[in-house]
């Protein structure tokens, strides 16, 4: 079974073995709106956690993408390139941003859960 | 410096409407409704869109010698305007830089001024020191909406079939749906479209009266910026700043040969050199070669990554179905078909020079 977590900064990652799958969240694609385009790291880059890893345009304007973790990007999501929508769309699915491997286990353990995640929103408002 | 927010008279509306709020120039104002911007604008160009500009401040030159006095403030010329008619102009400082930018209309007992909601208060103060505080009257107590669209005309001459005779930059009082109204064929989108002043009181119901009409929907900010940018139309604090003239704006139109002759407005001196020899740098029309959208800031290189100028605005253009932008660019740059770089976020990104608008102005005859 894969699992979900969450940052406060409305990045998802789910877990897979020794790789990890990064997004943005439901939470964080309604708040941006209408996806235009999304800047995405290269592969082979090493992003350390917290730090720029992507930027993703709205009609709006434009917002960091945090890596959630530290580790080496193994993998992006091309489709995004022609169909940057595919954000709003299905922002924790077919809107995935990238792969890749997890320096470091304990990192995960660090990020909320989806039900924590769940609490965090609704504090927010 | 955080006060809540200020509201327009509708409020209500847009939150039943279910708008996203955003503060702007110290109102709440709605950036998009549930639709999204993208459907927002695009709707304006295809049918009509409504939009809340209540924000702005709608103020009365009562004196009977108002456009003497207002043509020593503007380059524009105001003498010349017939009752009815109204022009684009700019508030100048002595270096000629834009303090802001301003409609003015005369009708019969005085001149009717729309500036931008973020300068009012600066605006007002110069007015009154200017023409006296007694002939200056802000007119807090009213609200002003847009209708914008190729479907504007129809769906207001439902309300009121007057609104077909009047030309593009015209104005006239009308009413609307049993609501007193100042209404101008006029607007922010490049489209064909109304702008439509009435009592805060009669607001709601004029704006309920449109929404019923087919080809309305309610538009917010979001899609307003997008749309003005699309029709290469100035952002007051992004493309028109203290810094910049009207002339480098390429808004050199609104100042008319009597004026440039005569002078007698603040920075004329600077004007009067700029139009006689060209300004050093110009406004233009920065159209993206691939996807990302530049950003007001973004500097502008030349091939060999030297700065040649700046964006002042940019984004996604919904109608382009790609990234606009605008900037200023220094004069061996500003010809259309130039190739310049755009530094985003410390990569280099092709784009041209070119002519504006991005989407064909559509304004009534």
């Amino acid at each position: 079974m894969s699992e979900v977590r969450f940052t406060k900064d409305h990045e998802w990652v789910r877990v897979e073995g020794d790789t990890a799958t990064v997004g943005i969240s439901e939470y964080a694609q309604e708040q941006l709106g209408d996806v235009v385009f999304i800047e995405l790291p290269s592969v082979g880059a090493e992003v350390e956690a917290g730090g720029d890893a992507a930027v993703v345009e709205s009609v709006k304007a434009a917002s960091e993408v945090y890596a959630p973790i530290a580790g080496k990007i193994v993998e992006v999501n091309d489709d995004l390139e022609a169909s940057p929508g595919l954000v709003n769309e299905s922002a924790e699915d077919q809107g995935w941003f990238w792969r890749m491997e997890i320096a470091d286990p304990d990192e995960i353990e660090e990020l909320m859960s989806a039900v924590d995640y769940k609490a965090f929103l609704e504090g927010l408002d | 410096m955080s006060q809540d927010p200020k509201q327009t008279p509708l409020h209500a509306l847009h939150a039943e409407l279910g708008a996203k709020f955003v503060r702007f120039a110290g109102y709440a104002m709605p950036v998009q409704y549930p639709t999204g911007i993208l459907k927002e604008h695009l709707h304006t160009r295809s049918a009509a869109g409504l939009f809340d500009v209540s924000h702005m401040g709608q103020v009365r030159l009562t004196a009977s010698d108002a456009d003497a006095r207002l043509e020593g403030l503007v380059p524009g010329d105001i003498a010349v305007l017939k009752p009815g008619e109204m022009r684009l102009t700019m508030f100048t400082n002595e270096r000629g830089g834009v303090l802001d930018d301003l409609m003015v209309t005369r009708r019969d007992n005085d001149l009717y001024l729309v500036v931008n909601a973020g300068r009012k208060d600066d605006d007002l103060e110069l007015l009154r020191a200017s023409l006296g505080a007694a002939s200056v009257v802000y007119d807090k107590d009213r609200a002003l909406l847009a209708l914008q669209g190729p479907g504007a005309l129809a769906a207001l001459a439902r309300h009121a079939p007057k609104v077909a005779g009047l030309g593009f930059m015209k104005a006239a009082a009308i009413d609307i749906a049993r609501c007193a109204a100042w209404v101008s064929r006029s607007g922010y989108t490049g489209e064909d479209g109304f702008e439509i002043s009435v009592a805060n009181a009669d607001a709601e119901a004029l704006a309920r009266a449109l929404l019923g009409e087919p080809e309305v929907a309610p538009v917010g900010l979001g899609a307003r910026d997008s749309l003005r940018l699309e029709a290469g139309l100035c952002l007051y604090g992004n493309d028109l700043t203290p810094d910049t003239t009207p002339v480098e704006a390429g808004l050199a139109w609104t100042i008319s040969k009597r004026r440039r002759a005569e002078g007698g407005f603040p920075g004329d001196a600077v004007m009067q050199v700029q139009l006689a020899d060209g300004p050093a740098r110009r406004r233009v029309g920065i159209l993206p070669a691939g996807r990302a959208p530049a950003r007001a800031h973004t500097p502008v290189v030349n091939a060999g990554g030297a700065p040649v100028g700046e964006v002042t605005s940019g984004g996604f253009g919904p109608s382009v179905g790609g990234p606009v932008a605008m900037g200023y660019v220094d004069r061996d740059h500003a010809k259309a078909g130039t190739e310049i770089e755009l530094d985003i976020r410390g990569k280099r990104y092709a784009a041209a020079v070119v002519k504006m608008p991005f989407t064909p102005h559509r304004y009534a005859k």
